[in-house]
């Protein structure tokens, strides 16, 4: 009979941390950015079923990178937390701080129990508040760590290199239309520094918007209304121009 | 609900185990609905008292709800037990819209109210029965639709007009002499208060506009745009308009003979 190889805890862990690193990186990445009216969910997403963004809750939206299957069941999960929740209290008792733990423990458990393989996932929890200042983003890498993001954040393959640009970039108050080309652009580097183009209907968007009427505030932004808000900039830039021209003619 | 049932069933309401009892339990009862369809949407009514026995419990209590975007609960029977059915229906199409990704169909939520309605015959039997009416807009047909039940959850879908709760007689039969078939949504808000109205007049657990209060019937309308109630002020004019020709004419509009 064989003795199985000694392996040190440090560098089991390391394994494990390794191989879900490298499950999520292969997965494209997505953008969760605040702007002036809410928080903005923007992601190169060539799939129209199978979402990468979701509603949990009223105020609380749900990003996810990495293996499909995996998060979808984690997203369930939130939203079976969440309603359960909201039933038994009320429905302002369901916070994004409550939802991010949950998920912390769950895959932080994963992660460590030796039988099950590690969630190949990152998870953006999001809940937007009556003002810019009560948003709350939170970020759950594969270990079940939780960070506390303000701002913008980017999970996924190029995470780094698109938050970097980013941190640089983002500022408050930045309208729906310029915090989305904005992500998009932030999305479509390439880690060379070449830009690449990601068609309009290559992208999911989605958003958590303080200003809708209704108590649920999650709304997806597909179709004519997405390739409105990608072409306001540039093209209301090049309208200005123009009727600044003709002003003058 | 299947999740519910498993992991904490005592939270469903069919799960409770109801303690023996002698005769009637005395709870809150909420009385008229009505319900009534027009070319491009629905509207669903109710007036605004809940009695127990011959108490008025409450003047202002509200029974009509929306269950989603496109569809609308409005609650008879046991006060209590109607509205905890209702924030459960409302929980269920949230739950499975946000798992699944798509809304149910009309039928499919109409079909999940008559199974929570069936859940609740042992209580029913005690005389804690509930019977709602369910009204919506069915996006896949164009086209406002009205479902009622019975109290072991038979449900049938009604054409033109419906009404239940004690002062429903009444208000059935104002509304079929009222009832035309191209009603715009300002007649059928009206058709409807009138109704309820009529149901007052007769029925002494349904309750009439209250002038003095301030408390009018709660009036909702369902149509592509979704669900809106009218605010206290569109729903106080409707009411002021109706007791103005009431004074004149105490029983109502007037249909013709032959």
């Amino acid at each position: 009979m064989s003795t199985p190889f000694y392996v040190s805890p440090q560098q089991a862990m390391a394994d494990r941390a390794e191989y879900a690193r490298k499950g999520i990186a292969r997965g494209r990445s997505l953008v969760v950015l605040q702007y002036a009216d809410g928080i903005v969910f923007v992601g190169e997403n060539p799939s129209r079923a199978l979402h990468k963004f979701s509603e949990i809750y009223d105020r609380i939206g749900f990003a996810a990178a990495g293996k499909y299957n995996e998060y979808e069941n984690l997203r369930i999960g939130g939203v079976r937390y969440a309603d359960l929740r909201g039933y038994t209290y009320d429905r302002d008792d369901v916070t994004a701080r409550g939802l991010a733990n949950v998920y912390a423990q769950t895959l932080g458990t994963i992660f460590s129990s030796a039988g099950e393989k590690p969630y190949e996932v990152e998870l953006v929890v999001a809940e937007v508040g009556e003002t810019p200042d009560g948003d709350q983003i939170y970020r759950l890498p594969h270990d079940g760590s939780i960070v506390d993001e303000h701002g913008s954040v980017a999970v996924g393959g190029n995470a780094e290199l698109i938050s970097n640009y980013l941190d640089q970039e983002h500022r408050e108050g930045m309208s729906l239309a310029e915090g989305l080309k904005l992500a998009v652009k932030a999305l479509s580097r390439e880690s060379n520094g070449t830009q690449r183009e990601i068609p309009a209907e290559r992208l999911e968007v989605a958003v958590l918007d303080r200003t809708r009427p209704q108590a649920r505030k999650f709304k997806r932004i597909v179709g004519r209304q997405l390739s409105r808000l990608l072409e306001v900039d540039g093209a209301s830039t090049e309208a200005e121009s123009s009727t600044e021209g003709s002003d003058e003619e | 609900m299947d999740f519910l049932s498993e992991h904490q069933p005592e939270m469903l309401p069919g799960n409770r185990r109801l303690p023996p009892t002698q005769g009637v339990i005395e709870a809150p009862h909420g009385t008229t609905i009505v319900a009534v369809t027009f070319p491009g949407g629905v509207v669903l009514a109710g007036d605004r008292r809940a009695t127990m026995g011959n108490v008025i419990a409450q003047r202002d209590i509200e029974k009509v709800f929306p269950a989603d975007e496109y569809s609308a609960v409005g609650i008879a029977g046991t006060a209590g037990l109607a509205v905890e059915m209702v924030k459960l229906f409302q929980l269920e199409l949230e739950h499975f819209e946000k798992v699944e990704g798509a809304q149910l169909s009309l039928e499919g939520k109409a079909n999940r109210l008559s199974t929570m309605i069936r859940s609740n015959l042992g209580m029913a039997m005690q005389g804690l029965a509930v019977v709602p009416l369910f009204a919506g807009y069915d996006v896949d047909r164009e086209k406002g639709r009205i479902f009622s039940y019975d109290v072991t959850g038979g449900r049938s879908e009604e054409h033109g007009y419906a009404a239940t709760g004690s002062g429903s007689i009444f208000a059935r039969g104002a509304m079929k002499k009222l009832f035309r078939d191209d009603l715009t949504e300002e007649q059928a808000t009206t058709l409807v208060v009138q109704a309820l109205y009529d149901a007052a007049d007769d029925d002494s657990a349904t309750g009439g506009p209250d002038v003095a209060r301030r408390i009018y019937p709660i009036v909702t309308v369902i149509t592509e745009d979704g669900f809106r109630r009218l605010t206290e002020d569109e729903s106080s004019e409707i009411a002021r308009s109706i007791l103005e020709r009431r004074l004149e004419q105490p029983d109502g509009p007037r249909a013709a003979l032959l």
